[in-house]
């Protein structure tokens, strides 16, 4: 058996245990988090239907508490505030810099693990508008050409 | 009576059973209590506190999840309370789109209205970064406006408890909280059945029916198209309360009329569709029973039904009926039989339905429901749709005469009036299949075991030495009961009745909206399908087979049920379809 298909096997143990209590979700869900490193899409589908609950509800839940992460996240995730002030202020140009910088479509990692490249909702910095973070740090009055800069102090190298 | 306790509320005494909530106590009392996330026995989560009242306790509880006690002492309109209600509907503002104006709920919302009645206008007090959200309108019958979405959860419950299909829910959390399809999928990328009981349960305008109208307004102004229409048996019981007749008032007659004013060139009425589906259907259920067909028989005229049963019970497949829908049958009649009397092309006919549905849009949509690369039915708008149109056309509705169908479709029989309560396609199948099994003629036509709307009926029927066991289910929760327990064994059907909207579609996705206040004191279930009830019981002629042009049109046309240009038009198939589309 291959390191995959061993952890979906004890996916399956872990939802089998489970699966008749009330409340199962959480635990399960917790589990297939410390197996994975994260949530993704087809591991919630065998989640819902192991314990006879709807997409919507493993969703939910694992989009309620932060300790569930939907993908594996690289080293460093940047997010890009998409929020009205922001946008207006071209937040768009930063993140498509950005993209094309990283070599990646928003919503995805490198393929060396090392940064996610994300777009947000409103950060609540307005004032800094636009706003993109990196892990905690947060840059403001971001432009296009700010960006290689800040990815070259994440790695060095680039 | 034991269990009955006592309390007071704004000073009237008031005696409830236990176990109620304070909030149906005060309605009992004759107080209301303003609400947004409570519906009646579908939703009661205490979400949104804008039910809050003091019981002398140190804070406000919300009264929709507080149950009553004996004794209590409740004040549900004090200065805190009325401070406390509008700072709650300045902040719901603050995160709202606001645009009244051109809101498809405007005058019909409980948002405005709660804030015309507490003098709540300022919806910059909190004023923060309002999130943005794309319009879902992908799906062909369900459109999702998150802008103007209160996150009251109504539609989740309705979704989820009721219809047992759990296609939305809420994601994130706090001021992020948004309801959504997984993965940011959108509706039609999900095993959403299309049913529209979510747009019926949404205290606002964040969900509605696709809105076909201005296809409707094109052909009618088109002088090359021939445009027909059919309204669903359903769509008289409830149109009127859109005019504010009261509910349970038929108005077939102005339907008609309205439909004549607005330029339609032919009102055909699906219910004559309904009767020649009894037919077949009737045809049908014999020759499964006296040839060892697949049973129970399930009926088919619910799309709402037949896309759930073909995405969370494809075993049953086997079980549906063959036949097309009424609307569908006659659409397909209109552009065979009609075309050919009238002499026109059938290309250039468009087929107009109104229906009490939001689920007959993607059923139209179907690639196998048409001939001749022509679909049966064209255009499909619900009954809030028609209502739309006859206030822009300026139609005084009220003041309308009666007008009668047009011939050729026009003729139905107290049968097929009923199939728009739930147990009617049922009865109307009976009273025909019972004469056919047995040869004689059926003198008491009335069913009342598969009447009502209780969520589960069952009745054994005697026609001869046949014992004929039938269940009646509404909702697609109720109906996936009764399949579990047909799948475990544990009960044996030859026919069972399936429509996918609690009480049938007289309470369909597209029907005029109830707000939640009468729906909580008033069964508009019970109250629209007596309208339909009282129709069949005045019609001089109450089994299907005994309708004059249906008898026509298999002696021009058809020939016999179940012949081959019925199979050729009538009838149709299924297919398994997947729980997610990726
Ligand atoms: S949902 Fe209600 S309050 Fe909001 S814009 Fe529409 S009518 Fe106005
Ligand atoms: S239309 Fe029916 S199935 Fe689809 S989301 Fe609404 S309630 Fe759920
Ligand atoms: S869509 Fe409507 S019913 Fe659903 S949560 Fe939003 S406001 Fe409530
Ligand atoms: S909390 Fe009672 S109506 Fe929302």
């Amino acid at each position: 058996m291959s390191e995959m298909e061993s952890k979906y096997a004890e996916l399956r143990q872990i939802i089998e245990a489970h699966k008749d209590w009330p409340g199962a979700l959480m635990p399960v869900l917790q589990g297939a988090q410390e197996l994975f490193g994260c949530v993704p899409e087809d591991v919630q589908k065998i989640i819902a239907e192991g314990l006879g609950v709807t997409l919507a509800e493993v969703y939910g839940v694992a989009t309620f508490y932060a300790q569930f992460s939907l993908q594996p996240k690289g080293e460093y995730v940047i997010s890009v505030c998409l929020g009205t002030a922001c946008y207006v202020k071209g937040s768009q140009a930063v993140l498509d810099k950005l993209s094309e910088e990283l070599g990646i479509p928003v919503g995805t990692t490198t393929p060396d693990g090392k940064f996610t490249l994300q777009a947000t909702r409103c950060l609540g910095a307005c004032g800094l508008a636009p706003v993109m973070t990196v892990n905690s740090d947060v840059y403001g009055r971001m432009t296009p050409d700010q960006v290689h800069d800040v990815i070259v102090k994440y790695r060095p190298e680039a | 009576m034991d269990n009955m306790i006592t309390l007071t509320i704004d000073g009237v005494s008031v005696e409830v059973p236990q176990g109620t909530n304070v909030l149906e106590a005060a309605r009992k009392a004759g107080v209301h209590i303003p609400t947004l996330c409570y519906l009646k026995d579908i939703n009661e989560i205490g979400a949104c506190r804008m039910c809050v009242v003091d019981t002398g306790a140190r804070a406000l509880q919300a009264a929709c999840v507080l149950p009553a006690t004996n004794g209590m002492v409740v004040k549900t309109n004090t200065p805190a309370i009325r401070k406390y209600r509008k700072t709650l509907l300045e902040l719901v503002l603050s995160a709202h789109d606001q645009k009244c104006l051109s809101c498809i709920r405007s005058t019909n919302c409980e948002l405005q209205r709660l804030c015309r009645e507490l003098g709540v206008e300022n919806g910059d007090a909190f004023k923060g970064v309002q999130n943005e959200y794309a319009i879902d309108d992908v799906s062909p019958a369900i459109v999702r406006d998150n802008n103007k979405c209160i996150v009251c959860r109504r539609c989740v419950a309705v979704c989820q408890k009721v219809q047992k299909v759990g296609v939305i829910g809420p994601v994130m959390r706090g001021f992020k909280t948004a309801i959504e399809s997984p993965w940011g999928l959108k509706l039609n990328d999900m095993a959403c059945i299309n049913c529209g009981q979510c747009i019926t349960a949404c205290p606002v305008g964040a969900l509605h029916e696709k809105d076909d109208t201005a296809k409707v307004w094109a052909a009618l102004q088109d002088p090359s198209k021939h445009v027909v229409v059919q309204p669903a048996p359903a769509v008289r019981a409830a149109l009127g309360e859109e005019f504010g007749i009261p509910m349970g008032t038929s108005v077939t007659g102005k339907m008609v009329s309205a439909m004549k004013r607005l330029g339609f060139d032919k009102v055909f009425d699906t219910d004559f569709g309904a009767d020649l589906t009894i037919l077949e259907e009737a045809n049908e259920l014999v020759e499964r029973v006296t040839n060892g067909g697949v049973l129970p028989m399930i009926t088919s005229c619910s799309p709402g039904w037949i896309k759930f049963c073909e995405t969370y019970y494809p075993d049953f497949i086997p079980n549906l009926s063959s036949c097309k829908s009424p609307h569908e049958m006659v659409g397909a009649m209109v552009k065979s039989y009609y075309a050919d009397k009238a002499g026109i092309d059938a290309k250039d006919i468009v087929v107009v339905s109104v229906m009490p549905c939001t689920a007959k849009k993607f059923e139209a949509a179907r690639p196998e429901l048409g001939h001749n690369g022509l679909a049966d039915v064209d255009i499909v708008i619900t009954t809030r749709e028609l209502a739309r149109m006859i206030k822009e056309a300026g139609i005084n509705f009220n003041l309308l005469p009666d007008g009668d169908f047009d011939s050729l479709m026009g003729e139905s029989t107290g049968a097929s009036v009923i199939f728009g309560a739930t147990g009617g396609v049922m009865e109307a199948a009976l009273r025909t299949a019972y004469e056919t099994i047995t040869g004689e003629t059926l003198e008491k036509v009335d069913f009342e075991a598969v009447r009502g709307t209780a969520g589960i009926k069952e009745a054994t029927i005697k026609a001869g030495d046949l014992d004929v066991s039938v269940a009646v289910c509404s909702s697609t929760g109720k109906a996936a009961e009764v399949l579990d327990a047909v799948r475990r064994g544990e009960k044996n059907y030859t026919f069972i009745e399936v429509m996918a909207c609690p009480g049938g579609c007289v309470n369909g996705g597209g029907q005029p909206i109830v707000d939640a206040d009468t729906r909580a004191s008033v069964d508009v279930r019970a109250v629209r399908a007596s309208a339909l009830y009282g129709e069949d019981a005045g019609k001089p002629i109450r089994k299907s087979h005994e309708n004059p042009e249906i008898k026509q049109i298999y002696a021009d046309f058809l020939g016999k049920p179940g012949s081959h240009r019925s199979h050729e038009l009538l009838h149709t198939t299924y297919q398994k379809r997947e729980k997610y589309t990726d």
